[in-house]
């Protein structure tokens, strides 16, 4: 059932519409909040629905959950398994093989360029055959449910522009992010709730920052941002009252400044007003709302069980996926977590090992949760960095170490649910996993991927900035349909 | 609640459909008589939905025509010789309107495949164009502003000055009125947030009130002009066109000490040093004669882009990267125009060429930097070569507008060019190493061709004002008119170009550009004499009536109404409760935060690796004093739409969030100046009514109605009750903030009267200009 809405019904007529809204009603670009189903068409908002237009085609993924590894896990330890680098190793990459490629500052330098291979065994697992390494034995448990894709490529070569180009969609500039795209879209299911969150942890392997840009609404509406939730005590910005003031002492006071701010609204008759009266109605139930979903200790020991005893650890990565479900499961659109510590220029063996251990677990245990929740159909979970890593060793080579630079050219991410074919793996790379030799993905083919997925056409989902269209995907983008269900 | 939300929601859209159809049938494409204006209505649809493949964009042009060039619009076209796309006066002739109108989807243009599509309206509009003739006119914004005649009105009494003629004239052809002068006490409040981001004091309130001389409201502003803190205020807005910041950017984003540029520009205000001088300073003082230390810091505003410092970056890419944003700054902030697009093609919609882009990059392309100059580090990293360094002695002297606490060493970023031009390539699809032609500097013709002036940004500075320049002054006043009421003359105030909204009044927009410049492109004037239309002074009350036919106020049938910008929310806060410290200038300082929010994101290297929070004093200064770390800004502001600093911003948006409500309700800065102005009140020998309407006052800059007295004292007598029974709620309500606890005060009446205050706080008015 194709319900596609011409760009100018999705753009011009949203986009008025909420622009007048936040001149005239307020900014119910607040839509997305206040209004559930706002955007899904849901029986009583028919109406409303039909009148911004439904963008898209049927969706096969409500929502997304992005574990994004941050600082660039290596592919060759992970998933893309190169004997021929082991039986070269010390042996100096081919200039054939490099082509020119640019390197980075870190290792342009480098007299040599010495190959290694990974340090770690693989073994195959699922139907599709693929190549698992031993550093992440839960993810390979789930091999039947994640599709590989090992060919995927970006055009930076640093940290910012590359995490900026996966998260924006560009390597500069100030854009909205895929998650602020995504609400932008697709509005928000539940009222009590943003509808993209944003959940940090680090790992002890070398960090590069994350950065507030990276889930900016850039010029979308407010509201689209992501909002920073942690898994401690004061889980959303300003959400806890103050100490000595109970929750009928707020409501008191709620009530107290409706009735003033009802007397401004029948003296000024601005829309803005009964907008921020809501507004702070919301942010009242925010307040019980949020505690309710961020507390972690009502679940199963089954549950402790299978994301590891660090999901009880707020700010860990295992807190945060845990969190992550129980967010996706309320009906958040976008939960976007970042791990940091993934750049290994140096100490890559002791180092990948940490990482891999702080991951591994609660990473295949989200998937197999929404799994046992009937949730995984509805709802893609994507894992990986910002690009890969080299196939020389940066610095020395020694016996029992080495280190691997930048590498764009070539790495691995995988996908699970949300319409994505597990068990199976996508593209090829070469034998010294340096240049992709099948089915390329660029990083605006993925983003129209994981669109297409929610029903969003990248081409048509549009606005209008500076007196041009900006989409997620630039002027590019093509949808991966080797990956579709 | 739902319920009444969709009922909202459609009321509202029904008077926005409403206005629209009010608005095509009052609009020239229906009404047969009217002449259809090129500019106004015909040139919008061709720039939005045609010139994609046939305008300015060589490259992407289809079958060889462009619509933006009439004569070009009038040929032969090139696959059908014997066929025109514009036939003036005969549409069924013009393959324009055949194509647009067609049935067949392989004809119809747009193309479905373009995701573009005309609407009926718009195609009627192109018929009756080309009927009347196919007029083209140039862009309004690329021909100089001329001063037409003050237009006719019928209520002459209601005009105060030049300004009120246009508006009203515009009024009349509407159908609308203005509104009667808002009252004395929203007058003040309105004025004095304009001019000085502050609240008026009770003594100011006062002495206004009780002046009823003719003059009483050009004497206030007169003052408040004088007052300091009206350059803090006009900085705000500087400081986002300029993206200062105190961090350099990009991932490890370290500290950077470029606050000094800050103050500098804060003493231009205060000096109301003319425009035209003002941003000549910025873009050239390394370039004049025998330049100052002073004009020198102003260069700073080229420097304040992010600067990387990530190790392993290609030098030239980054260095690419900052002449780029300099010359998009340039575009968006001094004329208005897009520029960038034209970064990596020809522009599709503006008539400015690649080559053009990289004229204009050539200006900037000169300094002597690097991409890379140093990884995180030490106090030498803290700014980047060029850099001056700011003596003990020039603080006493010629910089003595500075506020340098300390003798340490202290450096900013500034412009300086080095002896060898470097030669500017075209590059081709704006990759930095894939050099095409090269170039020398030079403006965009459309605007105004570069003529004889030098070949550098002191050249181009006089280029920007020359008397012919048709985008300086217009862009310049637009700012200034969206500061006051919220949005500007052009809605779009960063672009003036074709896919730009139209002007909702040109010829006011035209007559103030012209007088700016007549009056020397004085600042204070400009703001003085918008203060002073009768425009400006409207109350700010919407009638249903005029909710439906202007909804977003833009003929201005009544005063400006928004929410405050971040900064001046905190300084509204701090002002009215006491606890500001008006110190000006110094380095940027951290205030309030929710604990972990560098930590949780830093790589871990630098100073600003964890969040160090100021004390004392330092926790009570304004706004624009907060620490702006650029990988994460202070949320207390960003939450209230201030910029992130991360490129030039000319317009914030304005939104109305819950988590706006949630920073109000909880955030100790304003939960702690409640305490204070509590706990002072409470001290007064006064009734708690008393108090509570001087708390009113301070806050909301009026006295309350009956009915809000009788709503406050109620909920000030239950408090007192519920704090009575819950003593130690009482105390810990009062311990919040760092300003010292008095101990000797009643806590119960404290801590209800902090209930009362926080409540204040957070009415809607207060945080609102109205």
């Amino acid at each position: 059932m194709e319900k596609e809405i011409i760009e100018s019904h999705l753009n011009i007529n949203r986009r008025k519409f909420l622009s007048r809204m936040s001149l005239g009603l307020g900014s119910v670009a607040l839509g997305s909040l206040l209004i559930p189903n706002l955007f899904s068409g849901a029986a009583d908002d028919d109406a409303a629905a039909a009148m911004l237009g439904v963008p898209h085609f049927a969706p096969k993924a409500k929502r997304v959950i992005y574990l994004f590894q941050n600082g660039a896990p290596s592919q060759l330890e992970s998933f893309d398994f190169k004997p021929k680098l082991r039986e070269m190793v010390g042996m100096d990459l081919p200039a054939s093989v490099r082509m020119g490629q640019r390197l980075t500052g870190m290792s342009a330098d480098q007299a040599h360029f010495p190959l290694v291979g990974s340090f770690y065994d693989f073994k195959q697992y699922g139907r599709g055959q693929a190549w698992i390494s031993d550093l992440f034995p839960h993810t390979a448990k789930i091999a039947d449910d994640i599709c590989i894709v090992k060919s995927m490529f970006t055009e930076a070569i640093n940290h910012d522009p590359a995490l900026t180009f996966f998260q924006t969609g560009a390597q500069q500039g100030n854009l909205p992010s895929f998650g602020s795209w995504m609400s932008y879209g697709l509005g928000s299911e539940n009222k009590n709730l943003p509808s993209f969150c944003v959940l940090l942890s680090r790992g002890k392997g070398n960090g590069q920052g994350v950065y507030s840009k990276l889930w900016s609404n850039g010029f979308l509406d407010s509201v689209y941002q992501g909002v920073q939730f942690s898994s401690g005590d004061d889980p959303v910005l300003y959400l806890n009252d103050p100490a000595g003031l109970d929750k009928q002492g707020r409501r008191k006071m709620l009530d107290k400044l409706a009735e003033m701010n009802d007397l401004s609204y029948k003296e000024f008759g601005d829309p803005e007003i009964s907008t921020k009266i809501k507004q702070y109605e919301m942010a009242y139930r925010m307040q019980t709302a949020v505690p309710d979903i961020t507390d972690v200790s009502k679940e199963s020991d089954d549950i402790v069980k299978m994301y590891g005893p660090d999901c009880l650890l707020p700010g860990t990565y295992a807190a945060n996926c845990l969190l992550a479900r129980k967010l996706s499961e309320n009906g958040v659109r976008f939960v976007q977590l970042y791990h940091q510590g993934w750049d290994q220029h140096g100490n890559l063996p002791k180092e990948m090992a940490g990482q891999a251990k702080d991951v591994d677990q609660a990473s295949a245990a989200l998937v197999t949760d929404l799994k046992q929740r009937g949730l995984l159909d509805e709802t893609l979970v994507i894992w990986g960095g910002e690009f890969g890593r080299t196939n020389y060793s940066q610095g020395k080579l020694v016996k029992d170490n080495y280190g691997r630079d930048h590498h764009p050219r070539c790495f691995s991410i995988w996908m699970a649910g949300g319409g994505v074919q597990g068990g199976i793996v996508h593209g090829e790379t070469d034998e010294f996993g340096y240049n992709i030799i099948r089915d390329p993905v660029h990083v605006h083919d993925f983003h129209a991927t994981c669109l297409h997925l929610l029903g969003l056409n990248h081409e048509k989902l549009t606005f209008r900035s500076q007196g041009r269209r900006y989409r997620l995907t630039d002027t590019g983008g093509k949808v991966v349909n080797g990956i579709i269900a | 609640m739902r319920k009444l939300i969709l009922f909202l929601l459609l009321s509202v859209s029904a008077a926005v459909f409403l206005v629209q159809s009010c608005r095509n049938a009052s609009g020239a494409s229906l009404e047969k008589s009217s002449e259809i204006s090129y500019n106004f209505k015909v040139r919008p649809i061709l720039s939005d939905k045609c010139y994609a493949c046939h305008g300015p964009d060589a490259n992407k042009r289809k079958a060889g025509l462009r619509l933006d060039i009439e004569a070009e619009a009038y040929k032969a076209l090139k696959d059908n010789p014997k066929a025109h796309a514009l036939v003036p006066g005969d549409p069924f002739h013009s393959e324009l309107y055949l194509r647009i109108s067609s049935k067949d989807t392989s004809e119809l243009m747009p193309p479905p495949s373009s995701n573009l599509s005309l609407t009926p309206e718009e195609i009627e509009i192109l018929k009756k164009w080309i009927s009347q003739g196919a007029r083209y006119e140039k862009h309004w914004a690329f021909t100089p502003p001329v001063q037409a005649p003050l237009p006719k009105i019928e209520d002459k009494g209601w005009a105060k000055n030049e300004i009120d003629y246009f508006i009203l004239n515009k009024l009349q052809q509407k159908g609308l009125k203005p509104n009667e002068e808002a009252d004395k006490e929203r007058l003040l409040k309105r004025i004095s947030f304009d001019i000085t981001g502050l609240p008026p004091s009770i003594g100011m309130m006062d002495s206004f009130q009780l002046d009823n001389s003719p003059h009483a409201y050009e004497k206030m502003i007169d003052r408040l002009l004088q007052s300091p803190a009206y350059g803090e205020k006009m900085a705000v807005h500087w400081m986002d066109v300029a993206r200062y910041a105190d961090s350099h950017g990009y991932q490890d984003d370290n500290y950077r000490s470029q606050w000094p540029w800050r103050d500098w520009v804060i003493h231009a205000f205060n000096e109301n040093m003319p425009y035209d001088t003002f941003v000549t300073w910025q873009l050239a003082g390394d370039l004049l004669p025998n330049p100052t230390k002073e004009q020198l810091l102003a260069t700073g505003f080229n420097r304040n882009h992010k600067i990387t410092e990530e190790g392993g970056v290609i030098d030239e890419e980054y260095r690419v990267e900052y002449v780029t944003d300099r010359t998009n700054t340039f575009g968006r902030a001094f004329v208005g125009v897009t520029l960038e697009c034209a970064h990596c093609h020809d522009h599709k919609y503006d008539p400015f060429s690649q080559r053009e882009y990289y004229q204009m990059f050539a200006f900037f392309n000169n300094v002597n930097e690097k991409g890379l100059e140093s990884t995180v580090g030490g106090p030498d990293t803290y700014a980047k070569n060029p850099k001056m360094q700011i003596t003990n002695d020039d603080v006493k002297g010629v910089l003595s507008f500075i506020n340098k606490p300390d003798t340490n060493n202290l450096i900013v970023s500034i412009m300086g060019d080095s002896s060898k031009v470097r030669t500017t390539y075209i590059l081709k699809r704006g990759v930095y190493d894939n050099h095409g032609d090269s170039v020398v500097a030079g403006t965009p013709k459309a605007i105004l061709p570069f003529g004889d002036y030098p070949k550098n940004r002191l050249g181009l500075a006089e280029w920007l004002f020359d008397k012919r320049n048709p985008l300086a002054a217009r862009v310049y006043v637009n700012q200034i008119w969206q500061e006051l009421f919220g949005r500007g003359i052009v809605k779009t105030a960063s672009n003036f170009g074709m896919q730009g909204e139209l002007p909702t009044n040109p010829e006011l927009l035209d007559w103030l550009a012209v007088d700016f410049v007549n009056h020397g492109w004085d600042i204070k004037y400009l703001v003085k004499k918008i203060m002073m239309s009768a425009t400006y002074r409207q109350s700010a009350v919407i009638s249903p009536e005029k909710l439906k036919a202007d909804p977003e106020n833009i003929y201005l049938d009544r005063g400006p109404r928004f929410r405050l910008p971040a900064e001046f929310i905190r300084d509204m806060v701090l002002a009215s409760s006491g606890l500001l410290v008006k110190t000006i200038g110094g380095p940027s300082l951290k205030i309030y935060q929710p604990a972990g929010l560098w930590e949780a994101s830093t790589s871990g290297r630098g100073t600003l690796a964890t969040y160090k929070q100021d004390h004392g004093d330092s926790l009570y200064r304004r706004g624009l004093y907060t620490f702006i770390k650029r990988t994460l800004p202070p949320p207390s502001m960003i939450l209230f739409d201030a910029s992130n600093r991360d490129q030039c911003e000319v317009k914030r948006s304005n939104t109305n969030t819950p988590l706006q409500a949630l920073v109000m309700m909880n955030d100790p800065t304003v939960l702690e100046a409640s305490r204070v102005l509590a706990v002072k009140l409470v001290k007064e020998p006064s009734k708690p009514e008393d108090k509570i309407i001087k708390a009113f006052r301070l806050i909301v800059c009026r006295r309350p109605t009956i009915q809000e007295q009788k709503i406050l004292d109620d909920y000030y007598t239950g408090q007192v009750q519920i704090f009575s029974n819950e003593k130690q709620n009482a105390r810990k309500l009062l311990s919040v903030g760092e300003f010292p606890v008095n101990d000797k005060v009643n806590r119960i009446s404290a801590a209800a009267m902090m209930q009362v205050i926080t409540t204040i706080y957070n009415l809607d008015e207060t945080i609102t200009k109205s």
